[in-house]
């Protein structure tokens, strides 16, 4: 198509998209009509009533099973009752009747939007109490690092288009999805599972990448980059989301940090705290990568920070691909490590270490440990117990979201009714986690 | 490094502290429970410590043991970047078990609190707003106790003489936990 040409003598008119300014006067700062603005003195006159209102906690703009129980007067928000626990399954009570091994699946389903990360987290808090930490081999910590990077830019995508969804950006969220596909095939190739990998195991992880995971790692990096660059141009300038998202929502850094807010969303506020640069564990020293912040604890600030941090975990992968030593995956101590398949299924001494594994679990020293990786939420801790035994005594989890959400009520007092689901959307609460 | 912390508190609260520990790099200060808020405050306001983040508060049932609970606060500073646990002991019998709440402290102590209210029974005295978070109210016992059975069923039945979960809408009263931190 060629490009229109201006008829001479007359200057080429502007298009609408050409004048447009995302930041022009808000709805609200436009004159009114003279009609319109006796009926808004007239409405200012009206008797109002309170009324309480329940959202959740199957509503479908809600995702995640909450309720929420909204006094309002017309459609701001006087008081609110956030009420979690619909998704409680008794995760502590089960975990201290399995052995060490057998609570990778349960910790799969804690946020089961970055199950790798869970594995990785708890898998440390074992290797701590075992006195471990420095032993595990460096091709195994690699893999988890790129394992549970791209878990990482899977929640934050996943996060990100959910909300978009919401908003009524129907389009990103399917562009988000086949981005996140992406991402997905690669954990499917590795770990055989799309999301419950189970794939970590105490003293390493259960087996080695595939042989062709380099190349297809790269390339699936350049679809998902290019889909997420899609994604930014298409709302970034978007007068609607920038509405709905700039100044809403808003909290100050001193009061996320009493209200024990982590990961992304204290970032937001302008607080630089991520347990990977803060407290290096695993190899995460050996990358460069930045903490991106933003100061304004919004909503637009929360959105933006999880796009930059996408990019960051992506560059984390790169590098990682590029350094990964070869080597084994699994510490060669047949006490700590689960013996893989080949040698159970071929061999007498590989049946019973696995017979062993399973039925009294590996002895972990009496004793007690809190351990803490950044989730994709924030600070996932675990403070186990152990009593000797080769179950944990008490195994607790410090949930990211939990205290995120506790921090909802006074994100949304003051709001309408309508940003409910975008504030609700940027804390990315996850009934898994929160619940338990 | 690893001593620092347990050996400012062992200097500052010397009557408070029963007895400080490291274990696999972590500092743990077990005190007394009159001296909770005392020590959480120093801790949280001192230049030195700026224990400004409730990381997380749990409690942890040593069934047949004197004092049967533990309740763990995870203290961390995002000024100083460093990580203290404090324990406290609680007895079971119904009238000893509790410890003072620090929602005056921290604000994520309000939900960390009714969690751990609901799922072993103690109690945090001066609590705005305590009551069951994961449970139903209708529930009746705790469920992470060690004397709870790990099977126990319990379905949900509304009884006339337990509160309802519905009632809790009624529960929205102005102000009802709009309690600054100071």
């Amino acid at each position: 198509m060629s490009s229109p040409v201006a008829p001479p003598g007359r200057p080429l008119p502007t298009t609408a998209a050409e004048t447009y300014d995302p930041r022009g006067p808000q709805a609200g700062e436009l004159p009114l009509s003279p009609s319109m603005q006796a009926f808004a003195e007239e409405a200012e006159r009206l008797p109002t009533d309170e009324l309480i209102v329940n959202m959740g906690p199957s509503h479908p703009a809600m995702h995640g099973t909450v309720r929420v129980v909204l006094r309002i007067d017309g459609e701001t928000i006087k008081d609110a009752d956030v009420q979690i626990g619909y998704l409680h399954r008794g995760f502590e009570k089960e975990c201290e009747s399995a052995t060490y091994t057998q609570i990778f699946p349960y910790v799969d389903r804690l946020n089961y939007v970055s199950p790798m990360l869970n594995n990785v987290g708890f898998a440390m808090a074992v290797e701590k109490l075992l006195g471990l930490t420095a032993l595990i081999p460096e091709r195994a910590e690699y893999i988890r690092v790129i394992m549970g990077e791209i878990a990482r830019a899977c929640d934050h995508l996943t996060c990100v288009f959910a909300s978009l969804a919401e908003l009524g950006g129907l389009t990103a969220f399917f562009w988000g999805n086949r981005a996140r596909e992406h991402l997905w095939e690669l954990l499917e190739d590795v770990s055989g599972a799309r999301l419950t990998h189970s794939y970590c195991r105490i003293g390493g992880v259960a087996w080695d990448l595939t042989k062709n995971f380099e190349p297809k790692c790269r390339e699936k990096l350049v679809k998902v980059r290019g889909l997420v660059a899609d994604i930014r141009k298409l709302v970034e300038r978007n007068r609607i989301f920038l509405d709905r998202m700039q100044g809403v929502g808003v909290i100050s850094a001193e009061d996320a940090i009493s209200y024990g807010m982590t990961g992304p969303c204290l970032r937001a506020c302008g607080v630089a705290y991520d347990v990977r640069k803060d407290h290096p564990y695993s190899v995460y020293d050996h990358f460069d990568f930045d903490v991106p912040i933003a100061d304004e604890g919004d909503n637009l600030a929360r959105y933006l920070v999880r796009m930059e941090e996408l990019e960051q975990s992506l560059r984390i992968v790169e590098q990682a691909l590029a350094q990964i030593p070869p080597g084994p995956v699994l510490v060669d101590d047949p006490l700590i490590a689960l013996p893989a398949k080949r040698e159970v299924y071929n061999s007498i001494e590989g049946m019973i270490a696995h017979f062993k594994h399973i039925m009294d679990g590996l002895r972990v020293p009496a004793g007690e440990a809190y351990s803490y990786t950044e989730g994709g939420n924030g600070e996932l801790g675990f403070y186990i117990v152990s009593d000797g035994s080769g179950r944990p005594y008490k195994n607790r989890c410090r949930p990211p979201c939990f205290y995120t959400s506790s921090a909802f009520r006074q994100m949304i007092l003051g709001a309408n009714i309508a940003d409910v689901v975008p504030i609700f959307g940027s804390i990315n609460m996850i009934g898994g986690e929160c619940d338990r | 490094m690893a001593q620092r912390l347990i050996d400012f508190l062992a200097r500052e609260r010397p009557t408070a502290v029963i007895e400080t520990v490291t274990h696999v790099g972590d500092e743990i200060a077990l005190i007394h429970r009159e001296h909770l808020v005392d020590v959480l405050t120093l801790l949280r306001d001192h230049p030195d410590t700026k224990m400004n983040m409730l990381s997380d508060l749990t409690v942890v049932d040593y069934l047949g043991q004197s004092p049967r609970f533990e309740v763990v606060y995870q203290l961390y500073s995002i000024l100083h970047k460093h990580r203290l646990r404090v324990k406290v002991g609680v007895d079971e019998a119904d009238d000893d078990c509790w410890v003072p709440t620090v929602t005056q402290l921290w604000h994520a102590a309000n939900w960390a609190e009714r969690e751990a209210w609901d799922l072993y029974g103690v109690r945090f005295e001066g609590h705005p707003d305590l009551r069951r978070i994961l449970m139903y109210e209708e529930f009746v016992g705790h469920p992470l106790r060690k004397d709870y059975p790990q099977n126990g069923r319990q379905p949900l039945i509304r009884r006339p003489d337990a509160p309802s979960t519905d009632d809790q809408t009624t529960r929205l009263l102005p102000d009802s936990h709009d309690r600054r931190v100071s």
